[in-house]
């Protein structure tokens, strides 16, 4: 029986304000489970025109699948979420790239014809959950020499991600980084962030570090507006002696949930959703763990040669800022400015904060709406690195540009 | 400060247990740029298993919030303000043990007045304030939402009231000022008096909304959350509550569908539903203050009531003593129950194996002389099934599985591995010695053996048994489904194990059982049945029907002792007074106006006109009646000092571990009204317990003022 791939669309994203992890982060004792649960109604709430039954699959990542991020959270979320029972759900897991991956996965069900219409999203409360909790690496992963000890601590791949490319300087870095800051306040300024909020109220106990009661999480809390070059470059370097990553010019320990709506083109125009994005191609690469960093390189190769485009072809990105270093290692490889105002133009998650497994869904949503605001690019990118070594990148097309579709 | 200082260590004195309730303020902002919000959330620091409830302290605490609240709208820091609970609570009203504890009217009535002196901030600062309804709510835990502007409820909300007229007291804090006028006073009645007053019904959040309770209603999922967008709509004015006012003519009606509705549940037994009323009624023209003030005045009197020093007697009986059964053995001595059997496949085996099946979700084994009956009881139970089913307690698989585990059998060799069986046949000694000679001969040495008698001696019946360790009385009432009394009967040589089962089987069936000792017919049917007798005894020496029957309304009891008599059957009735004659003949006697009622077949004393009860006309004639008529007076002193005497001697003969059980009994199993503390209270205080007894019950302040 010959098969026709449909065209996949990004149909909406929304996410949770991002908190700092800890115990006087915003959502201390709010449970992720919740995060995600708000996001997923939030969808729903914002388009009526979806029949809800018509939702083929929940898949949830996030990466630390234990207690309220575990139980198979695509399915307790999508229940908990009023979702109709007959709509099934899954869990995923690609560390940092899990929002992303959601995306990739159900867009392959959806291509194929299996769904039509699926909610993708992630979600990490890192504060709960710190990274690390409960592994249990297997010690031939030491024994046998596999990977460099480094591999597991994402801090020292960042700070081996500057040895292996000497010209990514700390001070490009941090300027890098100062820039991030500096781009996100004037998006806030400017109203551009906002929209993309789902309030959350969160509790927190009498004895709460964070002030007892309930608040509403209305905005991003990691922020910090302000920051210089200067400022940063008196950070230390925490995971190496003289080093050059800090806490300044690398995303923080954050919490937090995104969810968007993927759907099949023609479903979408049958049902009158919004299409903010095609989805061109994707492409998963692997790399030495050690550097992780350099992961978005080859998959961004893959990605552009499965899609038949180069680099040039690309008029937006939204790259994940793991690490300043990481993005300025793919910045430099395409021979694009550090400072390039299609890169990253309401800044990143230096910035906003990186809530491990939900972030590829930000970076999405907010490429949509930089369509949006750019009808002149046809084509964009979102990229991440990811833990143990890999990258993701995922190539968009812009429906407002006038050769959409042609 | 230091008067508040003051005034905390006052009420640290008064009220040293008082569980505080913790006020924070946490400052938001609005969602859509509304502006900045103090949100105040009502927690005692304890999860949801233990509610939040109001005591001098946490006022206090809420008022300090009020203050910070008050000041930031002064100063144009926000635009409107909230409360809501802890997750699942939004706060249950009034720590009853405070109410109960206070010793003078000024005490009473400084209690009435700091809520009202508190809450009335919510509703008189110069922003709009919200209540979020996100947990149950009862009592003052209303009032203060009642306070608010605005009010939104969650759909998931499992039960708001204000119950305060079901234990005898008002809503004090406001709600018989604020309600009637937010929602109507036909509503308000259904809320402040017919609720309560049935069985003290609770509104789920749909209802809420629906009687204008709430402005708004939101999923549990993101109530909060969208209840402060709410919030923000109303801020900025895109949203409009419009608020009705109601006419004189429908406030008349109101007050008269209540007085209606009090007037057929208390028959003028207790003040608190037509105070009520009178406050409800003053709420159509009195300002604020003068609704409050009228609260607390009728708030002290009633906290200084008796009626409601039973009431809050009554409600800790079955919330706390009804949970844990004294003298109970341990709980880890129970054996699992994973068979059931029942002797008899007639009405009561009927509704036993149904209530078994239903709860214990085992197989069920009823048995009788011949295949029509069994299988006419195995029909009975699918039905009452089906039923439920229809109702939406039991999905069709739940049905699927309680229908299969249903059967029936001729002989008793289905009882083989079973591990309880519970007999219902015939009220004749010797047929229930004959039915567990049967039993012991198929089932196995440990498994209970249960009798259901009303009456007789559960130990005679054991006492030709080889293992009468295992045999315990289960004395359940009609109707099964619906009384939650059950009497555990220890007969003479009943061991621990036994008795723990028992208990534990009655736990799973949702009962709560009371230990008995094997006295004839227990506790409840001793009570109703020397109280009856006493109205039969001036029935037949005189006395008209209608003043004998009616003699006792005074005490406000669910239904008049001939009524009850029709209820049970006049049968049964005469079968217990039969028993009981035959223990103490001094103290209870056969009427023979009774027994030429059962002779004639009759139902009952009355029949039932257009739903208007009337004397059967052909008793005149049926009926030998002497010439010494007692007034109502008369018939109601005779029988509460019967009563007195009757309970003296069981509680003397150690038929209950303590009178709490007695009035623990006479609550559950006949419905005897909270405001008389079950029974004993009430003898107390009207004074027939000294005058019959020499001696109190209970001592003053259990159950009465101090």
């Amino acid at each position: 029986m010959p098969r026709t791939a449909r065209d996949v669309v990004f149909v909406d994203g929304v996410r949770t304000p991002f908190g700092k992890a800890g115990p006087k982060g915003m959502y201390a004792e709010t449970r992720a489970d919740d995060l995600i649960i708000k996001c997923i109604r939030e969808l729903v709430r914002r388009h009526p025109e979806l029949p809800v039954e018509r939702i083929g699959e929940v898949a949830i990542a996030a990466t630390t699948q234990i207690g309220d991020q575990g139980l198979t959270l695509g399915r307790t979320a999508g229940l908990l979420a009023g979702l109709p029972l007959s709509v099934p759900g899954y869990s995923i897991d690609r560390m940092c790239a899990g929002a992303m991956t959601a995306v990739t996965s159900v867009a392959g069900s959806v291509a194929l014809g299996a769904v039509d219409i699926a909610v993708a999203g992630g979600v990490e409360h890192m504060g709960r959950h710190p990274m690390g909790e409960g592994v249990d690496p297997n010690p031939r992963i030491i024994a046998e020499r596999l990977v460099d000890e480094s591999a597991l601590v994402m801090g020292q791949t960042a700070e081996n991600l500057h040895d292996r490319f000497p010209q990514l300087t700390k001070e490009r870095s941090d300027a890098y980084a100062a820039a991030s800051q500096e781009k996100y306040a004037k998006a806030l300024a400017n109203g551009k962030i906002q929209p993309d909020l789902v309030p959350v109220a969160t509790r927190n106990s009498l004895e709460s570090q964070a002030g007892p009661g309930w608040g509403l999480a209305t905005a991003d809390e990691p922020p910090r507006p302000g920051t210089t070059i200067e400022a940063l470059a008196a950070l230390k370097t925490p995971f190496r002696v003289r080093g050059k990553v800090t806490a300044g010019n690398a995303a923080g320990l954050n919490d937090g949930a995104t969810a968007s709506l993927i759907a099949a083109e023609d479903v979408a125009r049958e049902l009158g959703l919004p299409v903010k994005m095609r989805l061109v191609s994707y492409a998963f690469a692997g790399v030495e763990p050690e550097v992780m960093g350099f992961g978005p390189i080859p998959a961004t190769e893959k990605a552009l040669a499965n899609a038949g485009l180069t680099i040039d072809d690309i008029g937006l990105f939204e790259l994940n800022e793991a690490f300043a270093v990481q993005v300025l290692a793919l910045l430099d490889h395409y021979g694009i400015a550090d400072d390039d105002p299609r890169v990253n133009p309401w800044g990143g998650a230096i910035a906003i904060g990186h809530p491990l497994a939900s972030s590829g869904v930000r970076l999405m949503t907010q490429l949509a709406h930089h369509f949006e605001e750019h009808p002149e690019v046809r084509y964009g990118l979102v990229s991440m690195c990811v833990g143990l070594g890999m990258g993701g990148t995922v190539i968009w097309e812009n429906p407002n540009h006038e050769e959409y579709g042609k | 400060m230091t008067d508040r200082q003051s005034l905390i260590e006052q009420a640290t004195a008064a009220f040293p247990e008082e569980v505080v309730t913790h006020a924070p303020v946490h400052l938001l902002d609005l969602p859509g740029g509304a502006g900045r919000f103090a949100l105040i959330t009502l927690d005692n620091g304890f999860d949801h298993t233990k509610p939040t409830t109001f005591g001098p302290r946490g006022l206090i605490n809420i008022d300090v919030a009020l203050d910070e609240v008050a000041k930031l709208a002064q100063n144009n820091e926000i635009v409107a303000a909230g409360v809501t609970g802890k997750p699942f609570i939004f706060a249950v009203g009034a720590d009853l043990k405070g109410i109960a504890g206070a010793g003078s009217k000024e005490i009473a009535k400084a209690t009435g007045k700091q809520g009202h002196d508190t809450f009335r901030r919510l509703g008189e600062l110069p922003i709009p304030t919200f209540a979020f309804i996100n947990g149950a709510a009862m009592g003052g835990g209303v009032e203060i939402a009642l306070h608010c502007t605005y009010r939104t409820v969650s759909a998931s909300l499992p039960a708001l009231s204000l119950p305060e007229v079901f234990l005898g007291l008002i809503p004090g804090w406001g709600g018989t000022y604020l309600l009637p006028r937010l929602i109507g006073p036909d509503n308000a009645v259904t809320v402040i008096i017919d609720n309560p007053l049935s069985q003290n019904r609770q509104l789920k959040g749909k209802k809420v909304f629906e009687l204008g309770i709430a402005d708004a209603i939101f999923e549990g999922a993101d109530f909060l959350e969208e209840s402060l967008g709410w919030a923000a709509s109303v801020v900025k004015g895109e949203t409009v509550v419009e608020r009705k006012e109601y006419p004189e003519a429908e406030w008349t009606a109101a007050l008269a569908r209540g007085k209606q509705i009090a007037d057929s549940r208390v028959h003028g037994a207790t003040p608190a539903p037509y105070l009520a009323l009178d406050l409800i009624s003053g709420a159509r023209t009195n300002s604020r203050s003068e609704g409050f003030d009228a609260e607390d005045e009728a708030l002290a009197d009633r906290i200084m009531s008796e009626e409601v020093r039973s009431g809050v007697y009554s409600f800790n009986l079955v919330q706390k003593r009804a949970k844990r059964p004294v003298g109970a053995p341990d709980r880890s001595l129970a054996k699992p129950v994973t068979k059931v059997g029942v002797v008899g496949a007639g009405l009561m085996a009927s509704q036993l194996a149904t209530l078994f099946v239903q709860r214990l979700a085992v197989p069920v084994v009823l048995t009788d002389i011949d295949q029509e009956r069994v299988d006419k009881g195995v029909r009975y139970v699918h039905e009452q099934l089906d039923l439920l089913a229809l109702k939406g307690r039991l999905n069709s698989d739940k049905l699927n599985r309680l229908k299969a585990l249903v059967s029936g059998s001729l002989t008793k060799d289905a009882f083989a591995d079973a591990d309880f069986v519970i007999e219902a046949v015939f009220e004749e000694l010797s047929v229930k010695q004959q039915v567990f000679a049967e039993l012991e001969a198929v089932v196995r040495p440990d498994c209970v053996i249960a009798t259901n008698t009303s009456s007789l001696s559960v130990t005679e019946m054991a006492s030709k048994m080889e293992h009468p360790e295992r045999v315990v009385g289960f004395h359940f009432f009609n109707p099964v489904a619906v009384l939650p009394l059950l009497e555990v009967v220890r007969a003479e040589k009943t061991d621990d194990a036994s008795l723990a089962t028992a208990f534990a089987v009655a736990k799973t069936l949702k009962k709560n059982a009371v230990l008995v000792k094997d006295a004839p017919a227990f506790v409840v049917n001793r009570i109703l049945t020397r109280f009856m007798g006493v109205v039969n005894d001036v029935l037949d020496e005189g006395t008209p029907i209608e003043v004998a029957d009616r003699a006792l309304d005074p005490l406000g009891l669910p239904m008049s002792p001939f009524e009850l008599l029709e209820l049970v059957g006049p049968a049964v009735g005469l079968h217990v007074s039969e028993t009981l004659h035959a223990a103490f003949p001094d103290r209870f006697s056969v009427s023979e106006n009774i027994r030429k009622l059962v002779a004639a077949g009759k139902r009952g004393i009355y029949q039932w006109v257009d739903g208007a009860r009337v004397v059967d006309p052909e008793l005149e004639a049926l009926f030998t009646v002497g010439d010494s008529p007692s007034t109502a007076e008369q018939v109601l002193d005779r029988a509460t000092s019967a009563l007195a005497e009757e309970i003296d001697y069981m509680l003397k003969d150690g038929v209950v571990a303590a009178a709490e059980d007695i009035d623990l009994c006479m609550i559950l199993g006949a419905g005897w009204p909270f405001h008389l503390g079950g029974v004993t209270p009430y003898l107390d205080r009207s004074g027939v317990s000294e005058k019959v007894t020499g001696h109190r019950f209970l001592d003053k302040g259990v159950a009465s003022l101090p």
